[in-house]
């Protein structure tokens, strides 16, 4: 890789490091837990493939390692959107999940549910339509003579979604019981019983869309210096922005689409990172890991809390990241 | 007259022709033709909404003509990659942001983002060129301060030396000395003089202070009504009569005591005398 020479800050590049090893980690102790409790060797030589305990090889392959895998694959996705809209908006709130775009996957989902019950193949790809649907409309009422991003954005994209907002709880409302706690469920997030099939598709989406984003990086933080320096500097400024765009258009749809709409993840993910690289730089890969860092923590708390109830993952992301921005926003002097 | 130069081979380095410019189908200039000499310090005067900060839009291919061509050495500026552009000319322009919490140094590196690519990233060169950049206008000592805590004249030469990093041999500077009190004005200016003078560069900025352009400019062109009234060096477009046409107002041009340049002095109307004892003008000997 010496032809490659991506010289990230070092700082950027240690926090990099620091949340990788986090998320791994964090993993490994998540995969250890369940019904069946195993040890962290256990678990690595059953993820290796060297695992002479064919109960822990079948348990984690078929069950827990999918339901990690997808956890870090969602926070890659939605940590990566966020900072993409973070930087097209030039605003912290314009982050997929405010803007309307995992509302629009979320009523292609419930829609499907109560309306035609399909199954949860149909549900991802009702999921996928509604979200790619609800960034059209939104990059289309809120572009003007060419030009997207900035405030507008997010204005369209919050009246965007509080309409669907309502659309949802109409839909709710519409089906029937079964129907209706199905959808609900939905609508919470959950990472409970999720296999390869959902793994796959947000891996997938990963490898393909994330090298995008990260190649557009540098481009989008020009873009916050306005179009015309922008422009001026050799970035193709619309193309730039509707690859960008679409790319975490498309990671968010299919994080949605796996798991149902995860609360603050995208919102959050960015900003953290952004606070601990300290650096002016989009926050893509330091986001999209934090993201991951995220998820598995919130997964591993869901399991893990000693209280009755099933938190669903999507609440536990609520909890948790809004608990760490608030006290990391408190205690710094700038915005 | 210099306005005929060209490049060796016989293409300009920056021209206009037959441009149609406007925005959304309000059209400010038609049929406008414009040769920027090489080598030149070029300024665009003319009276507000002229059409002079569109004309630099047009050169600097951020406004696309409706007809006609930016020809940018020898080939339409639309022809090219807009990095490709970005390697070949540079600019400041009216507005633009620094993001929250950049330091001098980072946001004059990001003048090198054309030279840069994937797989070539920040390079040696880049490091001596952005070094270069802060130098020539004095803001090396800024370096680790963020962008926001300075002063209106420090942030301007700091755009400056992002525009300058990008090492173009053409640079466009639209007002750049809006906001800027009269020292800092003068400031920039000479820094434009200076670069000028190396020979390496041609400039055209748009100003608004005649004084300033006739002072520092060796290439003047006069706009009115999205047309180019007059053109030529600062001894030939102050006069009375193109003051006149440009700007509607009756002047007499003398001789700058400090330079030996042209100097536009604005006549009150109907020879109203503002009554100032001549003794009390003073002239540095």
């Amino acid at each position: 890789m010496n032809a490659l020479r991506i010289t990230a800050a070092p700082r950027t590049l240690a926090v990099g490091i620091a949340l990788a090893a986090a998320t791994a980690l964090l993993g490994v102790l998540a995969m250890q837990t369940g019904t069946i409790k195993f040890s962290f060797t256990d678990v690595m030589a059953a993820v290796f493939g060297l695992s002479d305990n064919p109960q822990a090889g079948m348990v984690i392959h078929r069950i827990r390692l999918p339901r990690t895998v997808t956890a870090i694959g969602v926070g890659l996705c939605l940590g990566a959107a966020g900072a993409t809209f973070q930087s097209i908006s030039r605003n912290a709130l314009g982050s997929p999940d405010i803007i309307g775009f995992t509302t629009g996957a979320a009523t292609g989902a419930v829609a499907q549910i109560i309306l035609f019950n399909a199954g949860p193949a149909a549900t991802a790809v009702a999921a996928i339509v509604g979200g790619l649907l609800a960034a059209a409309v939104v990059y289309a009422l809120s572009v003007r003579g060419g030009v997207s991003g900035g405030y507008r954005l997010i204005l369209v994209g919050i009246g965007i979604g509080a309409l669907l907002g309502a659309v949802n709880t109409l839909l709710l409302l519409k089906g029937n019981e079964d129907m209706a706690l199905q959808a609900q469920m939905w609508l919470s997030g959950s990472l409970a019983a999720r296999t390869w099939e959902h793994a796959v598709p947000v891996a997938v989406a990963v490898v393909l869309l994330l090298p995008v984003l990260m190649v557009q990086g540098r481009s989008l933080g020009l873009l916050e210096m306005g179009d015309d320096v922008a422009r001026a500097l050799g970035v193709r400024v619309e193309a730039s922005r509707l690859t960008s765009m679409a790319a975490a258009v498309g990671l968010t749809a299919v994080a949605t689409a796996a798991v149902g709409p995860i609360a603050f993840v995208a919102l959050a993910a960015p900003q953290l990172a952004a606070r601990l690289t300290r650096s002016v730089q989009v926050p893509m890969g330091t986001g999209a890991l934090m993201g991951a860092a995220l998820m598995v923590a919130c997964d591993l708390l869901t399991q893990r809390l000693p209280i009755a109830v099933h938190v669903p993952i999507g609440l536990m992301t609520g909890l948790v990241g809004g608990c760490y921005l608030l006290w990391l926003v408190t205690r710094s002097r700038s915005i | 007259m210099k306005t005929a130069s060209t490049h060796l081979d016989g293409s300009d380095v920056l021209s206009g022709h037959a441009l149609d410019l406007g925005y959304d189908g309000r059209r400010i200039s038609e049929g406008l033709d414009v040769v920027i000499p090489p080598g030149s310090f070029t300024a665009i005067i003319g009276p507000n909404a002229c059409g002079k900060s569109t004309l630099l839009r047009a050169l600097s291919r951020l406004l696309k003509p409706t007809s006609g061509h930016v020809d940018l050495d020898g080939r339409d500026i639309h022809g090219y990659r807009t990095r490709d552009v970005a390697r070949r000319l540079a600019l400041l322009p009216q507005q633009s942001t620094a993001p929250d919490g950049i330091t001098v140094s980072d946001l004059v590196a990001r003048g090198r983002f054309p030279h840069q690519g994937i797989l070539r990233q920040f390079s040696d060169t880049d490091k001596a060129k952005v070094a270069e950049a802060m130098a020539a206008t004095g803001v090396s000592e800024l370096a680790d301060r963020a962008v926001a805590e300075l002063s209106g004249g420090q942030r301007q030469r700091v755009w400056l030396a992002l525009a300058l990093a990008q090492d173009t041999p053409v640079l466009l500077l639209d007002e750049p000395t809006t906001f800027l009190d009269i020292a800092h004005q003068l400031e920039v200016l000479r820094l434009c003089r200076r670069l000028h003078l190396t020979g390496n560069y041609t400039l055209v900025t748009v100003l608004h202070d005649l004084s300033l352009a006739f002072r520092y400019a060796d290439h003047v062109i006069a706009m009115k009504d999205g047309r180019i009234v007059a053109e030529g060096p600062p001894s030939r477009i102050a006069t009375p009569a193109i003051m006149r046409e440009v700007y509607g107002i009756e002047c007499v041009v003398i001789t700058d005591p400090a330079t030996g340049g042209p100097l536009v002095v604005p006549l009150e109307p109907d020879g109203v005398s503002l009554s100032v004892p001549a003794d009390s003008l003073q002239v540095p000997a």
